[in-house]
């Protein structure tokens, strides 16, 4: 039986094998490459999305769990790029390979919507689960920063 | 420097073509089209079209060390346009073009940055010769700014308006680059060109590649040193979504329609493997490390004056071992390749950081001929080396050619941790003779590498600075494929030499900078032997490095030093070491780079801060163990990677200096783990040894 889920505010029918994890659904099947896959056993954060608005990671979450969810991947965080995160990342110039930050993003922007103005070690620790091979910890967490002061206006 | 015939397009080439601009494929009308302009292709770097769009062409593969957005800066400062106005893209493998189109080594700049600045300067020139015939006037009477050429009596002329003319003129063979003091982009704070592209998820990397007709595959790989002897294929490829299952080498390649389909199946195929020869392990390794020491077959890398002799008169002698294990790149993204080999023509697509030895060893396997073979760059999800070694682009070129269809191959974090091409494992024994004054008379060093080809890097520092050396390399050949990675050998030699000088340092009463500092001055005024390095460079980042971190004059504070020459480029550091809880934590690492002109100071800074973060989280947690021919940990949560609230403050300064750039992804790596063992002991007067530290 189909799986029928919103994506990126589109409805979407997914007639495929349950079990399929929802980063290769989104992949794979539905042609949204810009969340990746890093590790496949929740460990890095790449393929970090939203799930109902909070930040899951796609790579061991099968899609019977997402069940008429409203899933926002780094697509659909804002397609101009607006977003006070993006916005930020671009600024402070992050990424180095970039490879591991759209699930920075997702994280970083799920962390604001649910406290727009962190503490230091808030951000230090909300971002703590993904891994950036390239070492851009620093900047992230500045762009972290310079996003909710973004929000602030 | 003389003019090469790939670097500059024959002007018969230029201004071919048309091509339509600010046309929008879903909203325009038919007017749009008449938008059109001619494309002149100037040079191998750049394009300049009628409008004045600038496309400024980067041959070499992105890997997150800048170079898609560091090599177009030079081009740009030296056409003078507005960085605003100039628009960069990846070319792709194009070896009549475009020399040294690789990542490695941290070469780059410093073999480009000639050609670059020449690309530019030759068009700006160009440009002012053809504004200078139009206004009829001198053309020393010229100037340009911002993409325009500027007159005597206030003409001015952009560049776009002035392509076609300047086209047409005789390539300058003589042209002046601009003085430094005049740049305008160059060392300024320059945003990674992919940056947009990166924050909104665009499809970018080798992973997302999609072509029609395409299909995927895993392959299952041998342990080190095993065959294949059977696999179990008919019930797998009766799965969902499987297309075929089929070997080659040892390995055995499901290919199917999704990746969860061959995730399914890879966990129903069962492989058999047989050995001639016992498989490896960590014991396998450590006998030999002991053998290569004692080895009379290690080879003479180098040898100063008489060190037995002078070993003999010492009054002090210090002695120490260091090992390193073997450790995996784990780009975060791991490798795969797409190809799609034809009867008489090939294209390969994908992150490599070598786009034409991966063109000649898939002609070789295929016995298809290079100018058949086609190779398009996809911006790589880091590499550290990883992607320096082709076999992943050959098995993706294999199997195609097996099945037929283009394909892509992808590697699973697993694949990835366990296949291979390692830093090698290296063991290091020192030993330093001290006279009574605490100079260091006589140099040991003996590498023994794991398949590390010659684990020394014989002409290091302090080497030079004394007059008794002998340095020993032995190599022992292993199953496990090894490779570069990241700053190779030196990754971890730097943190040996650092951390065993610091203990001569201790033996001979010395301060680790004051000692350092004496040792150069002895290669300035009484040089043994050939030497690599330029001491007054060593001694500037050392001095910089002392006064910005304020050696020894923090209380309180436990501080470690080190510094090296690596891929041309000089890298101080001083890592500073807190108690906290009874463990020692690194809070902060200031480091001070000598690598020439900084062209990208915020790429510069990312560079540096990278490779301090990279040569620290390795040095603190990564190491694989062999049991029977296989890697382990293969995943995250076994194989430690350093995160987000584990990194100290890092400060990075830059001489900036002026000299001809020179490499900066991997020299501020090196440095690393000596500074911070030293700054470790400092605190708790515990000598670490051997990587990983915890």
């Amino acid at each position: 039986m189909a799986i029928n889920c919103t994506v990126n505010k589109k409805k979407v029918s997914l007639d495929i094998d349950p079990n399929t994890p929802l980063l290769w659904a989104l992949r794979d099947h539905l042609s949204l490459l810009g969340t990746k896959y890093g590790c496949g056993i929740a460990q890095c954060g790449a393929c970090t999305v939203w799930v109902n608005g909070e930040p899951m990671r796609s790579c061991v979450l099968p899609i019977s769990a997402v069940s008429n969810a409203q899933i926002t991947t780094i697509e659909g965080l804002d397609p101009a790029g607006k977003h006070p995160v993006q916005v930020a990342w671009d600024e402070l110039d992050v990424p180095q390979c970039g490879y591991c930050q759209a699930g920075q993003i997702m994280t970083a922007a799920g962390l604001l919507k649910n406290n727009p103005h962190p503490t230091d070690q808030e951000i230090v620790d909300g971002m703590a689960g993904n891994i950036c091979r390239c070492g851009t910890y620093h900047r992230i967490q500045e762009a972290v920063k310079l996003a909710s002061k973004k929000i602030k206006k | 420097m003389k003019t090469s015939r790939r670097d500059f397009i024959q002007k018969a080439s230029l201004f071919t073509g048309v091509f339509t601009l600010g046309f929008d494929w879903f909203s325009a009308d038919a007017s749009a089209m008449e938008v059109v302009a001619s494309a002149g292709r100037f040079n191998a770097f750049l394009s300049i079209d009628s409008l004045g769009k600038v496309i400024l062409y980067s041959p070499n593969p992105e890997i997150g060390q800048g170079i898609k957005t560091a090599f177009p800066v030079v081009v740009a400062e030296e056409l003078d346009v507005d960085w605003a106005q100039v628009q960069v893209e990846q070319a792709n493998l194009d070896t009549k073009q475009f020399e040294r189109q690789l990542t490695g080594g941290s070469g780059a700049l410093k073999h480009s940055w000639d050609r670059l600045r020449k690309a530019g300067a030759t068009v700006r020139k160009m440009m002012m010769q053809a504004a200078a015939d139009q206004w009829k006037v001198d053309v020393t009477k010229t100037k340009t700014s911002k993409g325009f050429v500027l007159g005597p009596a206030g003409q001015k002329a952009s560049y776009g308006s002035l392509a076609e003319a300047a086209s047409k003129l005789p390539v300058p063979s003589e042209v002046t680059y601009k003085d430094r003091k005049d740049y305008k982009i160059i060392g300024t704070r320059v945003k990674g060109v992919d940056n947009k592209n990166v924050v909104t998820g665009k499809p970018l990397f080798g992973i997302d590649i999609r072509k029609p007709g395409m299909v995927f595959a895993q392959i299952v790989r041998p342990p080190f040193g095993a065959t294949l002897k059977s696999f179990s294929a008919e019930d797998v490829k009766k799965m969902p979504g499987i297309i075929d299952v089929v070997s080659f080498k040892n390995k055995v390649a499901i290919v199917g329609e999704n990746t969860y389909a061959i995730l399914q199946a890879r966990a129903s195929l069962t492989c058999d493997y047989g050995s001639d020869a016992p498989l490896e392990s960590n014991d396998t390794h450590a006998k030999w490390f002991d053998e290569g020491m004692k080895s009379d077959k290690a080879q003479v890398m180098r040898k100063d004056g008489d060190f037995s002799a002078a070993m003999a008169k010492a009054v002090k002698v210090v002695e120490a071992t260091y090992e390193c294990p073997f450790i995996s790149h784990s780009p975060m993204e791991p490798m795969n390749f797409f190809a799609d080999v034809k009867a008489d023509s090939v294209l390969l697509a994908g992150p490599t950081q070598v786009p034409q030895p991966a063109q000649k060893a898939v002609s070789d396997l295929l016995k298809i001929p290079v100018d058949k073979i086609q190779v398009e760059l996809s911006k790589m999800g880091g590499g550290f080396g990883r992607r320096l070694s082709n076999d992943f682009v050959l098995e993706a070129a294999e199997l195609s050619s097996i099945i037929k269809k283009p394909v892509l191959v992808m590697w699973t974090r697993e694949d990835d941790m366990a296949g291979g091409t390692y830093r090698p494992a290296a063991r290091y024994h020192f030993k330093a003779g001290l006279d009574a004054s605490g100079e260091i008379i006589a140099f040991y060093l003996r590498g023994v590498g794991i398949n590390a080809g010659n684990s020394t890097r014989q002409d290091n520092f302090p080497v030079g600075a004394i007059e008794n050396v002998l340095i020993e390399s032995f190599d022992q050949k292993s199953a496990v494929s090894t490779g570069p990675w990241r700053a190779p050998i030196t990754n971890f030699l730097g943190f040996a030499e650092q951390a065993f000088l610091d203990e001569v340092a201790e033996v001979a009463g010395k301060d680790p900078i004051q000692m350092r500092l004496a040792l150069l001055e002895k290669v300035k005024t009484k040089p043994v032997g050939k030497i690599t390095y330029e001491p007054a460079r060593f001694e500037e980042v050392i001095k910089q490095a002392a006064e910005k971190a304020q050696w020894k004059k923090k209380p309180g504070v436990h501080q470690g030093f080190s510094v090296y020459y690596s891929h041309l480029s000089y890298v101080a550091q001083i890592a500073e070491v807190k108690v906290e809880n009874g463990k020692p934590k690194v809070t902060k690492v200031t480091a001070v780079t000598d690598c020439g002109e900084v062209v990208n100071l915020s790429g510069a800074e990312n560079q540096v801060k990278g490779a301090i973060i990279d040569g620290m989280g390795h040095a603190l947690f990564a190491k694989l163990n062999f049991q029977a021919g296989v890697a382990s940990p293969q995943n995250f949560n076994a194989y430690r990677m350093i995160r987000g609230n584990e990194v100290p403050v890092i400060e990075a300064h830059f001489v900036n200096n002026g000299i001809a750039p020179t490499g900066l992804g991997e020299p501020a790596l090196p440095p690393t783990g000596g500074s911070i063992a030293n700054a470790i002991y400092a605190a708790t007067k515990k000598r670490h040894y051997k990587q990983p530290f915890s």
